[in-house]
Parts: C-alpha cells; sequence; structure tokens
C-alpha cells in the first residue's frame, strides 16, 4: 500500500492544463502547518485520491479565511484576508469548495457572500457522508473500529453555528462502530476551548481549562477512540487526553482518518 | 361609602396606568438609543417563530417538568387577566360580580377554572420559591454568581411571593363571598360554590356577617391593588419578559447562528487599501464612527431589547463553557449589565429633558469588564440556551471590536497571531511558501 502514490494536484497545474476540479480541497491553516492536522489532510486527500475525485488545493496560494480576526475583533485584517482569498478563489472560477475546518467552512460559507465570494461549501463530515451514502466509500464489515466504542465531540462552529449533527454521526455508523454519546452533545455539546480565537491566546484565569473539563466527559463513556472533525478540537482533546495520561489507551481521530484507516489507506 | 370606594379605585387605576405608560415611554426611548438594525424581512417566518417560542413556550419545553411548571404560571397569568377585565369593571361601577347574570351557570365554571390556574400558580410558586433558595439550582445561587447578589436575588423572590399572595388573596376572597352567599348577605349575588375555595370556607366558620365583609373587601382590594403594583414593579423587574418575550422573540435573528455581521464601512476602506476601489475624488474624507461598541448606543436596538427582556435565569450562564470553568465571563451578567446602563442612561434622559447627556461612563469598562469579553469561545452555547432568544454573543463580539480595533489593545498572544496573518497569511508564524508542503510525502 505503502507504494501507492497519490496526487494532489493545484488549482494553477488544472488552470494550466485547462481542467476544471469537480471540488477545491480547502486545507486551512492547521491542516496545511500543523504536524497533527496534517495527517488529517493526507488522509483526506487519500479518500478523494481513492474514490477518484477530481479535486484540487490551493498549494500556497491559500491564506487564512479571517476567521480568527474577526472572531478577536480585528475586522480590518478579516477583510483583508477574505478579499485576497476571494480574489485567488474568483480567478480560478471555484464554485464548490470542501474543507476539514470548521471555522474556514463557516467563515466561507457565511461570511465570504457579503464580500463577493459565494460559493457551495461543504464541510468534510458531510462530503464523506454524501460518499458513503453514494455507496462510493465502503467498509467492508466495519473495517479495524468495528465493535470499538467511539464518541463524537461535536465542533461548535459545525453544530450549534450550522446546525450539522447528523453528518459526521453517520460517517462513524458506517465504521459499524459503538457510538456512546457523552451527556453535552449535539446542541448541548460543550466546547473545547479553542474557538473565537482563544486557541491563539492564554485561556483567561479559572479554576479549570476548557478542554480538561469536556476531555473529562468523553473519558466517562469508556469510549477508547474521541472522534472530532474540527483541527482546533483535535488539539484541545488531544492535549486533555495527555493531561489524563490515557494517550496509550485512547486516540483522539479525524473522521477522515477513521475512515482512511478503516479502509487501509 | 360605596362612592368613595368607586373613586378610590379609579384614582388607583389612573395612577397605575400613569406610572405604566411613563416606564413604557422610559423604556422605548433608551432601546432606541441603539444603532438601527431592520429586522423586519421574512415576516411570516418571525411570526411563527414567535408563537413557537413565546406563545408555545417551545424552549422552556427542554425541560418538560419545569416547561410545565412555567407553563402554568404563563396560562395563569394570561388567563386570569380576563378576570381582572370583571374586577376593574366591578371596581369602577361599584357592581359586584357585574358578568355572573348573564353568564348564569357558566360563570361558575369560569371562576372554577380561574380557581383551578390560581391553585395551579400558587403552588408553582412555592415549588419555584424552594427552588430558587435551595442548593439544587446551581445558577440561582448568589455566592457561585456575582450578578446575582442583592437586588436580582431579592426580585426574583419578591415576584413569587408577590403571586402567592394575590393567589391567596383571591381564594380566600372568594371563599368569604361564597360564606357571604350563603348567610343570604345582601350584594353577593348566589353563585353556587366555586370549585377549590369551597373547601376554605370552614375556615370562616362562626364568622359573622360584617367582619365577612370586611374580610372579602380587603381581600378583593389587596388583590387589584396587587395587581396593580404588579403592573409596575414588572417594568422595573426582570420579569418584563412576560411582555417583551413575544417581540424579542419575532424580531430574533434568522441567519446561522455562526455568522458574524459585517461591517460595510470597513469594506470600503479595505477595497481602497487593496486598490481594488479608488476613493471618489470629490468625496468628503470618509467619517468613521466607533469601531464596534463601547456603550449602549453603540449596540444595536435588538441588543437592547434583549437585554430588557432577560428574565436572568441563567441557563446562558450554566452552559457557558467559560463560566462553568471557574471564568469571570457569564453571558446572563452580560445581558444584566446592558440593561442596568440602560437604566442609567435612561434615568439620565429623564433627568436632561429627553437627550442623553455624557456622564464619562460606558458599558465596558464601567461595567463589563475585558477580561470578561476575552474569556467567550463564541461556542453560541448561550444564545442556543435562551428560551426568549437573547444573544449575548453578538454583543460580546461588538464590545471585542471596540476594544481591539478602537482602543488598540489586544492580549499580546493576539497581537502576535495578528501580525502572522498579515505577515504569512497564518496564524502561526510559518513561511507562506512552506504552506504545501504536507503533502511532500504523498507525491
Amino acid at each position: 500500500m505503502a507504494e501507492t502514490t497519490f496526487k494532489v494536484p493545484t488549482m494553477a497545474e488544472m488552470a494550466a492544463a485547462g481542467e476544471t476540479p469537480e471540488v477545491l480541497f480547502w486545507v486551512g491553516c492547521a491542516g496545511s502547518f500543523d504536524d497533527r492536522y496534517k495527517k488529517v489532510t493526507v488522509a483526506f486527500v487519500k479518500i478523494l485520491n481513492k474514490v477518484g475525485i477530481k479535486f484540487a488545493v490551493l498549494g500556497t496560494e491559500e491564506g487564512c479565511t479571517g476567521d480568527p480576526a474577526r472572531r478577536a475583533g480585528n475586522e480590518f485584517l478579516f477583510q483583508m484576508q477574505a478579499m485576497a482569498n476571494i480574489q485567488v478563489l474568483d480567478m480560478y472560477q471555484v464554485k464548490k469548495i470542501v474543507t476539514a475546518c470548521p471555522h474556514c467552512f463557516n467563515t466561507l460559507k457565511h461570511e465570504y457572500p457579503e464580500l463577493g465570494g459565494t460559493y457551495e461549501v461543504l464541510h468534510h463530515s458531510t462530503y464523506l457522508q454524501q460518499l458513503i451514502n453514494e455507496g462510493r466509500v465502503g467498509i467492508k464489515g466495519g473495517g479495524t473500529f468495528k465493535g470499538r466504542r467511539i464518541t463524537f465531540h461535536d465542533s461548535c462552529y459545525l453544530g450549534r453555528a450550522n446546525n450539522i449533527y447528523e453528518a459526521p454521526r453517520e460517517v462513524l455508523e458506517a465504521l459499524d462502530a459503538e457510538l456512546v454519546e457523552m451527556k453535552r452533545s449535539r446542541v448541548k455539546g460543550l466546547c473545547c476551548g479553542a474557538g473565537g480565537a482563544q486557541m491563539f491566546k492564554e485561556p483567561e484565569p479559572g479554576k479549570k481549562d476548557v478542554n480538561i473539563e469536556r476531555i473529562e466527559e468523553a473519558l466517562g463513556t469508556g469510549a477508547d477512540t474521541i472522534a472530532v472533525a474540527c483541527p482546533f478540537c483535535m488539539v484541545m482533546m488531544t492535549d486533555g487526553v495527555k493531561n489524563k495520561e490515557k494517550e496509550d489507551s485512547v486516540k483522539v481521530l479525524d473522521l477522515a482518518e477513521l475512515i482512511a484507516q478503516a479502509e487501509g489507506l | 361609602m360605596e362612592v368613595i370606594q368607586q373613586i378610590l379605585f379609579i384614582v388607583a387605576l389612573g395612577l397605575t396606568a400613569w406610572i405604566i405608560a411613563r416606564r413604557v415611554q422610559v423604556i422605548k426611548r433608551t432601546i432606541q438609543l441603539g444603532r438601527p438594525d431592520d429586522r423586519t424581512d421574512r415576516p411570516a417566518e418571525r411570526l411563527g417563530m414567535m408563537l413557537r417560542v413565546a406563545f408555545g413556550q417551545k424552549k422552556m419545553f427542554e425541560r418538560p417538568l419545569i416547561g410545565i411548571m412555567h407553563f402554568m404560571l404563563y396560562a395563569g397569568f394570561l388567563l386570569i387577566n380576563i378576570e381582572i377585565l370583571e374586577i376593574i369593571l366591578d371596581g369602577a361601577l361599584g357592581q359586584h360580580r357585574l358578568f355572573a347574570p348573564a353568564l348564569g351557570g357558566f360563570y361558575s365554571f369560569l371562576i372554577g377554572f380561574f380557581e383551578f390556574l390560581a391553585v395551579g400558580v400558587l403552588v408553582v410558586c412555592v415549588v419555584f420559591l424552594l427552588r430558587r433558595n435551595g442548593t439544587r439550582v446551581e445558577r440561582f445561587q448568589p455566592p457561585r454568581h456575582r450578578e446575582m447578589h442583592g437586588w436580582p436575588f431579592l426580585d426574583g423572590n419578591l415576584i413569587l411571593i408577590f403571586e402567592i399572595v394575590l393567589m391567596v388573596a383571591i381564594l380566600t376572597m372568594n371563599a368569604a363571598d361564597s360564606a357571604l352567599q350563603d348567610m343570604g348577605s345582601a350584594h353577593y349575588r348566589r353563585t353556587g360554590d366555586f370549585a377549590f375555595s369551597q373547601f376554605l370556607k370552614p375556615l370562616f366558620a362562626g364568622w359573622n356577617e360584617s367582619t365577612l365583609i370586611v374580610y372579602e373587601r380587603v381581600a378583593w382590594w389587596i388583590h387589584i391593588l396587587g395587581i396593580f403594583a404588579f403592573g409596575v414593579y414588572v417594568t422595573y423587574s426582570k420579569h418584563l419578559h412576560i411582555a417583551l418575550g413575544f417581540p424579542n422573540t419575532y424580531f430574533a435573528r434568522l441567519i446561522p447562528r455562526g455568522k458574524i455581521h459585517n461591517m460595510p464601512e470597513i469594506t470600503k476602506e479595505v477595497k481602497i487599501m487593496l486598490g481594488v476601489e479608488q476613493p471618489a475624488a470629490d468625496a468628503p474624507p470618509a467619517e468613521i464612527g466607533r469601531f464596534g461598541a463601547k456603550d449602549v448606543m453603540d449596540l444595536s436596538w435588538k441588543n437592547l431589547m434583549d437585554a430588557y427582556s432577560c428574565t436572568e435565569c441563567g441557563r446562558c450562564t450554566a452552559a457557558c463553557p467559560a463560566n462553568i470553568t471557574g471564568k469571570k465571563l457569564s453571558p446572563r451578567k452580560i445581558m444584566m449589565d446592558t440593561r442596568d446602563r440602560l437604566e442609567e442612561a435612561g434615568r439620565n434622559m429623564q433627568a436632561n429633558g429627553g437627550t442623553f447627556v455624557d456622564d464619562g461612563k460606558s458599558l465596558l469598562g464601567d461595567y463589563i469588564l475585558e477580561e470578561e469579553i476575552l474569556a467567550c469561545t463564541t461556542c453560541n452555547a448561550c444564545v442556543q440556551e435562551c428560551p426568549v432568544l437573547i444573544n449575548p454573543l453578538d454583543i460580546i463580539l461588538q464590545l471585542r471590536r471596540y476594544q481591539v480595533m478602537d482602543e488598540a489593545k489586544a492580549p499580546a498572544a493576539w497581537n502576535a497571531m495578528f501580525s502572522n496573518l498579515e505577515t504569512s497569511q497564518a496564524p502561526w508564524k510559518f513561511s507562506p511558501g512552506d504552506r504545501f508542503n504536507w503533502a511532500n510525502g504523498l507525491k
């Protein structure tokens, strides 16, 4: 398997060849630079390759959507980022975008249209669910996760912000695993603590860190896998598992990694 | 004697109406201090939202038992008010149970139904008083939530005690009335026993007619004056939600929760900076006001109506990840502070002939602290929880905009993130040229 090569075409290459991809994979800053989330990017690209989706990435032409700047209150910087990205996206006449980051997803989908950038934007949980429903991704016999206890941590920017609760769960069901819910899930899901640009600063003084509160709840389910669908949740939950010294028995994995692993990719 | 009672009643009614009208004016004017924000689109959807969430109390039923109890208070309040119509007419016209002859047997049924509601309200108020003063419901505890110290805690109890007094007055009044009917007392029309108050009649066994009349009259006056006082009190209390819950849900935001409202005044600047647009040659230099919100007048009128609609239940705060983990942020306090500052602005306007005169104070700084708004993860849990669709997050984000853009005061780590964005188009310090390196092992 390791010898299999995967293609990661860029928009520039596609345009030069006079081709148009079916979908643009928006990798995001975490997916590009964060060592942990780069694995998610790779897993998703492997799935896209296996299914035979004609996709492309922006490569070095991509820039932060501006989400953390806007949420931190820096509207100037947000709009600078957004306009620059819209110029690039429009130059390539992008119509459809998929991303593994709920923050990028929310910003591209809801906040770019007012600045002139209107695209069909999907989060990779919805995209994977569609591929499963269409039979293009099928895990034979549930794969390596069959019967394992998995709990799903809702990302605020997927859930409450965008009402996406079922897609990630349907993806997990395809693994034939035992999905166990935390008490605070779906609309009541507890934040990992990183949203609203908290990822980029120390928390305010308090008695506990939010990710510790959340990881205690996740570990309380007895799950050996904590599924996430957001790069920030990934960092916070992984840190939480380390804090509780459970990294040997509990894994934090993204939906794309779970599917890729189950498919043996 | 009758005439004096009538005059007193009409004076009390008029005075109440005058005070309430004045308060409504103040509240209206302070809400109008806010920025314009068009919330008149999609009227059918808005009406549906109001019917489901305010009229049908949809969100209260997420906790079914509490939902049913709250519905009892709500239905009791709405329906018992129908009886107030008779009481007001009786009081003004010097009549007693004016509607009884016309409605015949249905009258007793109606009063019986009102008594059922009264008993229900009484029981629920007692339960709620116990809940509020016990230790089981964390969000009501002043030692745990500093915004509940003093008046808000008292307010929550007073309103329940108020209702208990009113319900006791109406039930014992009906019982004394029945006892007087049994005696054949002149002014007390025969209506037959009432469904619930008949069981209170033994309390009055052995009372003579004149004592009973005095009790019945005193209870009648306590009941109606209590209602008048309640009406005035509500306008000063967290209980304003009984009225504002309706418009507040009607005008609630309908766009996806994740979207933060755009600042078009900045878009223009950014376009000029990027060279996408040229500044009009003859245009006067753009008059840019304050960025974001420092005080209540920088917020939208809907943010301000939200503040008056808050009944301080604290569901938002109980769901807030920052508050749960001991940070200073409490979405309920954000709303209470906004209202307190608005009330202060209202007094300021009253003292200055209807216009607000700068008092050197502001919402951010004098009420809400930087530490509070910095703790928000924008997770929308508070917005999700609110039974009357208040949005504390919208206020927090506007305060952040002021803090960061107008005051240029951001935590050092955020400033570093901003400069990384400017230089590397990523929040971390990486070379933009390395952005595609993740694919190196794949190709």
